[in-house]
């Protein structure tokens, strides 16, 4: 079959191209439009950022993605913008021009991505009045590395170019509302196969006919293999068109996402009832990584610096997996058997994740510590629901990442503190039993005894901040 | 001599204007080329780099037979097929671009694949059989000294006699610190394209900041003469030291697989291998001792600064100088002992980085001060101001260069009172006094940094200028533009001279068959040194147009003016076209080259004495930051600069060098964290894992300002100053901010040990280390104010 895609306006058809080749070597050396470049080849510096576009003329969107990450198939049917799109003529896009204008390039090799990145937050969702706040821009700009400037005058560019927006201006792309191209069930070249089902049973024969392949969501992990490890994935069956798994529901009790969804569609439902997961979503990628990344593949990949499953477990989360033979529910915890090891069956996959929502007496926090604030992976993660009544700790759900092969429920912890009196020195006896429930690894990201120290030390926090101390508590909210 | 004193500005573009970066549209539209923008000429080969997986090891055998049938692929060569000199050391010898028998590092390059496309080199790779029998490897300082081994001999900045005065003064401190390296993370990786073309030339288009040492090492390496080699740079995506010399190999592997298949070859390193194949920053540890009065005066200091200079010397030599001679920084030191010692060890060779030891030498100093606070309970400020280059002998250089631009007292003092320093110190001290969670800390930092190579032979720069007849010029030097910002400072140096708009003057590539024998584009050298050579070329071939001119209008050679894009002899006019055109017509050439030398400089590399330095550049930065004392997180909250920059060519370029000079160099006193395995892997490798700053970690309030009215003392190109890598030691008020952060958590009690880079790792143990000492509260679920 032929994929179909539109690039700057312009329609383009590929047969006989591998599907593992990335989207960003696509555009680079097939189409020979350069000006995205590939900096690190794994989602982290923005180099390669470009904006898809999405939706009918009127209620567009844009959403800034790495083309290094994406492989080509995952364009079929999207309408790709490239910084070579943006200017008409001699006419720079505002975002172009403010950045010129302002001194926000240098070298000027992360600039395209920059430009990619601010184009699509200055046309994109936020509501915003006149004046854009520079916090928006750190949000927005997460995923993108510059060397040279220091960062002030993009933002002061970006601040400039995207607070006052024109949401219904023409412009690439958003003019020509192009209808989607058809979806392309089976992408095939160079030995390698592309699926990608439609629906839910034919997601399940798919992987029912070929229970090794690759089980692709947004690439943000997985594209890695394609774009560092320049891997042939011989079979590969894309999540992403899968109605099923693109379901949102906001039922009375709880919220299920499915497998599918996007961090970034998925964050305004969990910041309405758990504002502490969606500050730590925000922080487990940029905007390009939301974009594309799912709550999904996160559970599936099962690794044990995953930022959302100690938050599932301690939100006692329960996953619907589905596969030929039918649905199965499972809580989450038990989903995690050891390092990148799942209890997935052969043939089966996840549908969807159904988070219970906030009870009364309840409260929800997640604390995230890396080197950097921004798309930086954790050392250590804590996740912890604790409900109170009548003074006493009533129940104790705490997970914690980094600390385990797999993400994982702290009992001995909660053990020490159920039952006893809502107080400080309950919570002291907690950060006590950190030891008897982990024995962390040391590596690059921080040591055995840092990590303990931190899981310890988190407990005074969760206290402060539950309890309502009159003092900040986290270091990026201090002016 | 005399130099050009000022520029006037009645034309677009001159010097002292503000203008954006030439290429600037071009970066936004996407439209500036790379050299991995070029379009591929047919035949193009890419080269897949075969690295050494150990640290240390003797290669025993190479199977390559069954590799070289694999697909595409072209060759795959060694050592061995080295036509020339297996070598490209920049100031010694013997340094390889392919291990040939001995594995010094892990990543050390020791096969190249070249093939049809990079993926099919790689799988051809997969293929190829080496056999290593592994040696243990020698990875750290402690190491290295035990063996004695260095890359080059140890030498040692030395005046009068340390130990008698330390010994001697009345109070005494000592301890240790280690500061790590960096990597240069420039967002456009190593990249060369080598082109063969007749004979036995060959064409390298190559991300260098030093193309004639790319010339050089890539005629050593083929065993041809360096008129045989061209090399072009039009621009680099970022290089920031790292494309001094480490471009070098990788533009000579590039042009040894092309040489040797007759087709044009590329090789671009992947982030991950051009982390682990290429130099970093130099890591080092100082052992300090320091003997002084009870006013806090210093008598005497011993620094024994050891870095790990990797598996060859490359630059280190140079990079140990500047350190030994910037560990006075704007303090005067009696007696001094200061020891360098380049660690040979099985890392890869640490090489020049922006500061070039420089920071690293004043983070030692800077220690040491404010280790005598603590020692003395007095306000380091105080212990500043007291230890300051100031006059009557007190003004001299450890290696003996005197002191005569110092203004370090009056920028400090302007600084500390345009912020108010005191009343900040107050409010820090009362957050701490309300906050049992956070904790603030906030410094100043002074820098004193001296502009000229070390070695005197290395401050020559070029400029070739030709006037086309119909007034358009074209500009070319030996400079390099790496994002810097130089090319569009020498075009104001050149529309200035030439009193004509910026627009007239084509910046052209960096070319070694246009301006030959140059130095690299490094130690902030740049525009003083091509903004001369072209200043010097364009006002040759100004002169010639005015003698023309002069001819034209029956008047005096002198009585000629060029103003606002015309020529004038007294009332009478011309526009510069029709001036060139006449001088054509009139035979003279319109062609020049230009030549600088700095003057005035010395420096004897045998006893490390001398002035090495034209002049110094002065700046200060007052940074505050707020550590968790649960996590070690820590965020930079306000930083203040005061930046002498003499009189600066370009504002806009010279805010955007401070700017991200003083970023970079928080990322590496903070976040940016080299972690090695135990076997001498590097394991932070990628972006994922070695965290530069993002745009959320610069501080919300971040005021820069650039010192006015200070013409430089020297006759510099119109008085202005280099600005490349002064800013980034500004940054280290960032750290000293944390470390005055982690004192206060132990009410300032003990001297806190925090190692750099500040990680939250580091700053949570140095907390632990000071409450334990100051014996304060061991709970550590209990703040204090």
């Amino acid at each position: 079959m032929t994929l179909e895609f539109h690039l700057n306006g312009r329609r383009h058809a590929v047969r006989d191209v591998p599907p593992n080749v990335t989207a960003l070597d696509y555009i680079r050396e097939h189409l020979r439009l350069t000006g995205a470049k590939e900096g690190c080849a794994e989602g982290d510096c923005g180099a390669c950022t470009v904006v898809l576009a999405a939706g009918p003329e009127g209620g567009r969107t844009f959403r800034a993605v790495n083309a290094c990450l994406l492989t080509l198939p995952h364009l079929n049917g999207a309408d790709v913008l490239t910084v070579e799109g943006l200017a008409d003529g001699d006419g720079l896009d505002p975002v172009q021009a403010a950045m010129a204008d302002g001194d926000g390039t240098q070298c000027g090799y992360c600039t395209p991505g920059f430009v990619m990145a601010l184009y699509a937050l200055r046309r994109g969702p936020e509501e915003i009045g006149g004046e854009i706040d520079p916090e928006t821009v750190h949000d927005a700009l997460a995923g993108n590395l510059c060397r040279c400037t220091g960062y002030r005058p993009i933002v002061d560019a970006a601040v400039k170019a995207c607070g006052e927006k024109a949401s219904e201006e023409a412009g690439p792309g958003g003019g020509s509302a192009h209808a989607p191209a058809r979806a392309t069930d089976r992408y095939e070249a160079g030995g390698q196969a592309f699926l990608s089902p439609t629906g839910l049973d034919e997601m399940a024969e798919a992987l029912a006919d070929n229970p090794d392949a690759y089980i692709l969501a947004g690439g943000t992990d997985l594209g890695l293999l394609a774009a560092k490890e320049r891997q042939k994935l011989p079979v590969v069956i894309h999540t992403g068109r899968v109605a099923e798994l693109l379901e949102i529901r906001d039922e009375p009790d709880h919220l299920e996402f499915g497998a599918a969804v996007t961090y970034t569609d998925a964050l305004p439902l969990i910041g309405r009832d758990y504002p502490s997961f969606a500050t730590l979503i925000k922080r487990i990628g940029s905007r390009q990584i939301r974009n594309m990344g799912t709550i999904g593949g996160n559970i599936g990949n099962a690794s044990p610096i995953g930022d959302t499953p100690p938050c599932l477990i301690a939100l006692d989360a329960v996953l619907s997996l589905h596969s030929r033979d039918g649905p199965r529910r499972m809580p989450i915890e038990d989903f995690f058997l050891d390092y990148r090891k799942t209890d997935l069956r052969p043939g089966e996959f996840i549908r969807s994740v159904r988070i219970p929502k906030p009870k009364a007496g309840e409260a929800f926090r997640t604390y995230k510590i890396s080197k950097r604030y921004d798309q930086d992976i954790s050392s250590v993660i804590g996740a912890y629901r604790i409900a109170v009544a009548d003074g006493a700790v009533r129940d104790a759900r705490i997970a914690y990442g980094g600390m385990a092969a797999t993400p994982k429920r702290a009992r001995a912890c909660e053990a020490a503190i159920t039952g006893s009196a809502w107080r400080e020195d309950a919570l002291m006896e907690a950060a006590r039993a950190v030891d008897e429930d982990f024995e962390p690894l040391s590596d690059h990201r921080a040591s055995a005894a840092y990590r303990s120290m931190v899981a310890r030390n988190l407990f005074a926090r969760l206290w402060r901040d539950i309890s309502g101390a009159d003092e900040p508590l986290d270091v990026a909210l201090i002016r | 001599m005399s130099g050009p004193e000022t520029a006037t500005s009645d034309i677009v573009g001159a010097a002292h204007a503000r203008l954006r970066h030439d290429s600037a549209v071009k970066h936004v539209t996407g439209d500036a080329v790379y050299v991995d923008d070029m379009p591929p000429l047919p035949g193009t080969l890419e080269i897949f780099p075969v690295v050494s997986p150990h640290a240390h090891a003797t290669i025993v055998s190479v199977d390559i037979a069954e590799a070289l049938r694999a697909p595409g692929v072209a060759g795959i060569f060694g050592a061995g097929d080295i036509p020339g000199k297996n070598d490209i050391a920049p100031i010694f010898s013997d340094e390889p671009i392919l291990a040939d028998g001995l594995a010094e590092y892990a990543g050390q390059p020791v096969l190249i694949v070249a093939a049809d496309t990079y993926d099919l080199g790689r799988d051809a790779a997969r293929l190829i059989d080496i056999g290593y029998e592994v040696l243990d490897p020698v990875l750290t300082i402690d190491e290295a000294l035990e063996k004695g081994q260095f890359t080059y001999p140890p030498h040692s900045v030395v005046r009068g006699d340390a130990e008698g005065a330390i010994e001697a003064a009345p109070r005494r401190v000592s301890g240790e610190v280690s500061c790590g390296g960096q990597d240069h993370f420039y967002l456009e990786s190593q990249v060369a394209l080598a082109v063969p073309g007749e004979d036995r030339d060959i064409t390298v288009h190559a991300s260098t900041q030093h193309p004639t040492e790319v010339q050089r090492g890539v005629a050593h390496v083929l065993g041809i003469e360096i008129n045989d080699v061209l090399v072009e740079v039009r621009r680099m995506g970022g290089a920031f030291g790292g494309k001094e010399t480490q471009a070098t190999g990788i533009a000579a592997l590039a042009a040894l697989a092309a040489a040797l298949t007759g087709r044009p070859a590329k090789l671009r390193l992947r982030r991950d291998d051009d982390m682990i194949v290429t130099g970093k920053r130099h890591d080092y540890r100082f052992r300090y001792e320091a003997g002084f009065g009870e006013d806090g005066r210093l008598e005497g200091v011993k620094i024994e600064m050891a870095t790990r200079s990797g598996n060859v010397a490359d630059c280190s030599s140079g990079v140990m100088a500047r350190a030994l001679c910037h560990a006075d920084n704007c303090y005067y030191l009696p007696h001094v002992r200061f020891d360098g010692l380049p660690c040979k060890t099985n890392t890869v060779s640490a090489t020049a980085f922006r500061g070039f030891g420089g920071p690293q030498g004043m983070l030692a100093i800077e220690t040491v001060i404010e280790h005598v606070a603590a020692e003395l309970g007095k306000p380091v400020d105080d212990i500043r101001r007291i230890n300051y280059y100031g006059d009557g002998g007190r003004n001299v250089t450890p290696y003996g260069q005197t002191v005569k631009d110092n203004i370090i007292v009056e920028l400090t003092e302007r600084l500390m009172r345009e912020v108010d320093f005191e009343g900040r110190a107050r409010a820090v001290d009362d957050f701490n006094a309300a906050n049992a969670t956070l904790k603030k800390g906030i410094a100043l930092m002074p820098v004193k940094f001296g502009i000229s190579f070390n070695l005197p032979t290395l401050n020559q720069g070029g400029a070739l200028v030709h006037v086309y007849t119909d007034g358009s010029v074209h500009l070319n030097h030996g400079g390099t533009e790496m994002g810097q910002g130089l090319f569009v400072k020498v075009a104001q140096v050149v529309a200035s001279t030439f009193q004509i708009d910026i627009d007239r003057i084509k910046i052209s590539s960096t070319r070694t068959d246009k301006v030959p024998n140059t130095s690299a584009t490094a130690a902030s050298s740049g525009s003083d040194i091509n903004g001369m050579a072209a200043h010097i070329a364009a006002t040759e071939i100004k002169q010639r147009m005015a003698r023309a001119a002069a001819d034209h209008f029956g008047v005096e050679t002198g009585s000629v003016e060029f103003r606002a894009n015309r020529v004038y002899a007294g009332n009478e006019s011309i526009s510069f076209a029709e001036c060139a055109h006449l001088a054509w017509r009139a035979r003279e050439s319109l062609s020049a080259t230009g030549f600088y030398r700095t003057p005035d400089i010395s420096w004897d590399a045998k006893t490390m004495t001398g002035s090495p330095f034209y002049y110094y550049t002065y700046g200060a930065c007052i940074a505050e930051a707020v550590i968790d004392t649960l996590t070690g997180e820590s965020r930079v909250l306000k930083a203040d600069i005061l930046q002498d920059v003499g009189n600066s060519l370009n504002p806009a370029i010279d805010m955007g060098q401070i700017e991200g000079a003083f970023v970079q160099g928080m990322g590496w006193l903070t976040s940016e964290e080299l972690v090695w395995d135990e076997d001498g892997h590097l394991k932070t490798h990628g972006p994922s894992t070695y965290k530069i700053p993002g745009s959320r970690d610069v501080p919300p309030e971040f005021n820069v300002h650039i010192l006015e009215d200070a013409p430089n003392m020297v006759p510099t190109i119109f008085r202005s100053k280099a600005i490349g890598e002064p800013p980034l030691m500004l940054a280290i008020s960032v750290w000293l901010a944390i470390r005055d952060a982690v004192a206060r958590t132990g009410g300032r009690k003990v001297f806190p040990r925090l190692d750099a880079p500040a990680t939250p790792e580091a700053i949570l143990m140095a907390i632990e280390d000071v409450r334990e000492r100051a014996n304060q509260l061991p709970s550590p679920l209990t703040g204090e104010g």
